[in-house]
């Protein structure tokens, strides 16, 4: 468990700029295989959120209670409005419950302040988006350093590290490309580097394939399925797409502010397969330059 | 993070909008240009008026004779007999305040070289040898007379330029005789050019001989009709004013519901007053060019606060991947303040290339002070912190969630 030991030893006070351990060590060293008894890395117990607008209170989530184990790949699911965005943005300390309480990896993240939770979703949490969110105009090395640049690693080992990142999501070739030079299933890419450069304890995928192509999914989903498989990156997926929650190892419902069903995928997809099945694409680099 | 990656951060972010960052830029580099030459002219036209009021002497006071009064009939300042060259060598003497004095006898007559001759329009002056120092006007040939030449009524002339040019068409005057109403001179000095007076008149076409040459060969008085004094120093002029009037109305045992016998003009009143107006023009053109940097400033904010909400969904991700809002804060500032701290440099070169080119084009005495470069430099950063300020705490207090879903 040697992720676990390191990551749990950092506590708030740590994570000021650079005065924790940030030694080199090999990159996403192979982590244990998850079994089921291992601690949970995320509990939320009886979460509640409840928006106000103007006098309208819209209670978003009824006591939500869910787990998520290390080496997990979890899809979320749900309609919109069913309360999934929301559970993801309170996972991703982007917003706090009104009531309940949020465990990351045993600490109580529901009342920490905004800068803490900055630090924490610095540290802790990769976040990959539907619409990529790259920096325009920025090279893909360039996004991939972001989060270490304000995690205060040095430029060395900043560059050293965004370079093994895109090697490992496939597109070492391609770091001093701009976002608009690269194809969208490469921007998700890059922004996969991105979400794991930090060595977080998930990665949550918001909509990952909304903008992509059916075979540009599969692409990214085989990324997804390798990390987690390789190097046991625990993964939080929403998803409205059911063909893509397959891809998944366990499945949670969402509706109407509540987990309607919370359960195993009984044979999760294998995007690799799928790939290899597929008819082969001939890769055109200058196609992808527009 | 530190300071310097957050610099470095800004920087990329304005790099990547170059044609904007430049234009932005314009408003300050604008604005601090317009002060640096605005400063620069005023600076040039005061330091002119300066070494024009130093024309007039040092730190000058004119001492005259007060206006004779036989019967009832006043004779006009300077026409009274009472002021003579001991009260001179007592002002020279007993105020502290006072760097020279030197009498002055006027005089008018012909003057007559060969079968050349002239009546200088600025007359003859009868002085003592501390003329240059008092007037600021030394020789251009020859020496001026001496203590030994005034105390034996020599008969000694340093002629004016003026008079050189009409007496000896520009052959070499000093050595030769020249007659002064009839009487030999010596010929000892020329003066140096100082050209017209502000009223026009020509001070080059003058004769200077020692006072006591004139008072006792030319006129056979016994009293002076004014001194030229110089103060010790520009504020000390005010002191010696009174120092005169007071040793003055001693040694003429003036009561005190007397009036003085005698007047004390202060030049340095004249020469304070067009220098005060310099100066208010200089205020006035740099307060001017502040309103540019001012609007260059506005220009700042307007051009940053367009940029955060442009900007607002990669505010969204950085914060999002872990940035404080303290962070996004101070990199906007960054930001903001790195454009009006290049824009003010640039300005200043701007505002030196600006006055450099006016000074030759009109003719305009321009100077550049590092006082007004330091000043505009300051004072441009302090636009971009203060015009910076507001835009970046509104980028630092977005809520991730809703940049991020921002289109």
């Amino acid at each position: 468990m040697l992720e676990t030991a390191i990551s749990s030893e950092i506590q708030p006070a740590d994570l000021d700029e650079g005065t924790h351990a940030l030694e080199a060590r090999p990159f996403l060293a192979r982590q244990h295989v998850a079994d089921l008894d291992s601690d949970p890395l995320i509990t939320l117990t009886h979460i509640h959120k409840i928006y106000k607008m103007g006098d309208v209170e819209i209670h978003a989530l009824h006591g939500i209670s869910l787990q998520i184990r290390r080496g997990e790949f979890v899809a979320i699911m749900g309609a919109s409005g069913s309360g999934k965005s929301t559970t993801m943005n309170i996972i991703g300390c982007l917003d706090r419950p009104t009531r309940g309480h949020y465990f990351l990896e045993d600490q109580d993240v529901s009342k920490l302040s905004k800068d803490e939770l900055a630090d924490i979703r610095n540290r802790k949490i990769g976040f990959v988006f539907q619409g990529f969110n790259l920096l325009a105009r920025t090279s893909a090395l360039e996004n991939v350093e972001l989060p270490m640049l304000y995690l205060g690693v040095k430029t060395d080992e900043r560059l050293k590290r965004a370079k093994e990142a895109l090697d490992l999501v496939g597109l070492g070739d391609r770091a001093d490309n701009m976002p608009n030079q690269l194809s969208g299933g490469q921007q998700q890419r890059v922004a996969v580097a991105r979400a794991l450069v930090n060595q977080p304890t998930i990665i949550l995928a918001d909509e990952p394939t909304g903008n992509l192509d059916s075979r540009t999914s599969v692409e990214v989903m085989d990324v997804f399925q390798f990390l987690n498989r390789e190097h046991n990156i625990t993964i939080a997926l929403v998803t409205h797409e059911h063909d893509i929650a397959q891809y998944a190892k366990r499945v949670v419902i969402f509706k109407d502010g509540r987990i309607k069903r919370d359960e195993p995928v009984a044979n999760p997809r294998s995007a690799r397969e799928e790939l290899e099945r597929m008819p082969p694409v001939i890769v055109d680099d200058e196609e992808d330059e527009e | 993070m530190n300071l310097f990656l957050t610099f470095r951060v800004a920087l990329r972010a304005l790099a990547r909008n170059k044609m904007r960052s430049i234009l932005t830029m314009l408003g300050i580099i604008i604005g601090v240009g317009a002060v640096i030459a605005m400063v620069g002219i005023g600076q040039g036209a005061s330091a002119s008026i300066q070494s024009q009021i130093a024309n007039l002497g040092n730190n000058m006071l004119i001492v005259m004779a007060g206006s004779a009064n036989t019967q009832g009939m006043r004779g006009g300042a300077g026409s009274n007999n009472t002021l003579t060259a001991d009260d001179v060598d007592a002002i020279q003497r007993e105020c502290p305040s006072v760097q020279a004095a030197t009498p002055t006898v006027r005089a008018n007559g012909q003057l007559v070289f060969g079968n050349q001759n002239w009546a200088p329009s600025s007359g003859i002056s009868g002085v003592n040898e501390k003329f240059p120092l008092v007037k600021a006007w030394p020789v251009a040939a020859g020496e001026f007379f001496t203590e030994a030449d005034v105390r034996t009524a020599n008969r000694v002339a340093v002629l004016g330029k003026t008079i050189v040019d009409n007496l000896f068409a520009g052959g070499d005057p000093i050595g030769q005789m020249i007659r002064v109403r009839n009487l030999p001179f010596k010929v000892v000095a020329v003066l140096s050019v100082k050209g017209q007076n502000q009223y026009g008149q020509d001070q080059d076409d003058t004769v200077l001989i020692p006072y006591t040459t004139a008072q006792k060969k030319l006129l056979t008085i016994t009293w002076v009709n004014a001194a030229n004094v110089s103060a010790i120093s520009a504020k000390a002029t005010f002191s010696a004013q009174k120092e005169i009037t007071d040793l003055l109305r001693q040694r003429h045992k003036l009561a005190s519901n007397q009036e003085d016998d005698f007047f004390v003009r202060n030049l340095s009143d004249v020469a304070e007053a067009a220098d005060q107006s310099s100066k208010i023009m200089t205020n006035l053109l740099a307060s001017i060019a502040g309103v540019s940097l001012l609007v260059g400033g506005i220009g700042i904010m307007n051009i940053m606060l367009v940029s955060v909400t442009e900007r607002t969904r990669e505010i969204g991700i950085r914060m999002a991947i872990g940035a404080r809002s303290k962070v996004i804060r101070r990199q906007f500032l960054i930001e903001s303040v790195t454009l009006s701290l290049v824009g003010g440099v640039i300005g200043v070169l701007f505002g030196i290339a600006a006055a450099i080119t006016i000074s030759k084009m009109l003719q305009w005495n321009t100077l550049i002070s590092p006082l007004s470069v330091i000043i505009a430099v300051v004072f441009s950063v302090l636009v971009g912190v203060g015009f910076g300020y507001y835009p970046a705490h509104k980028a630092a207090a977005l809520d991730p969630i809703d940049a991020l879903r921002y289109e």
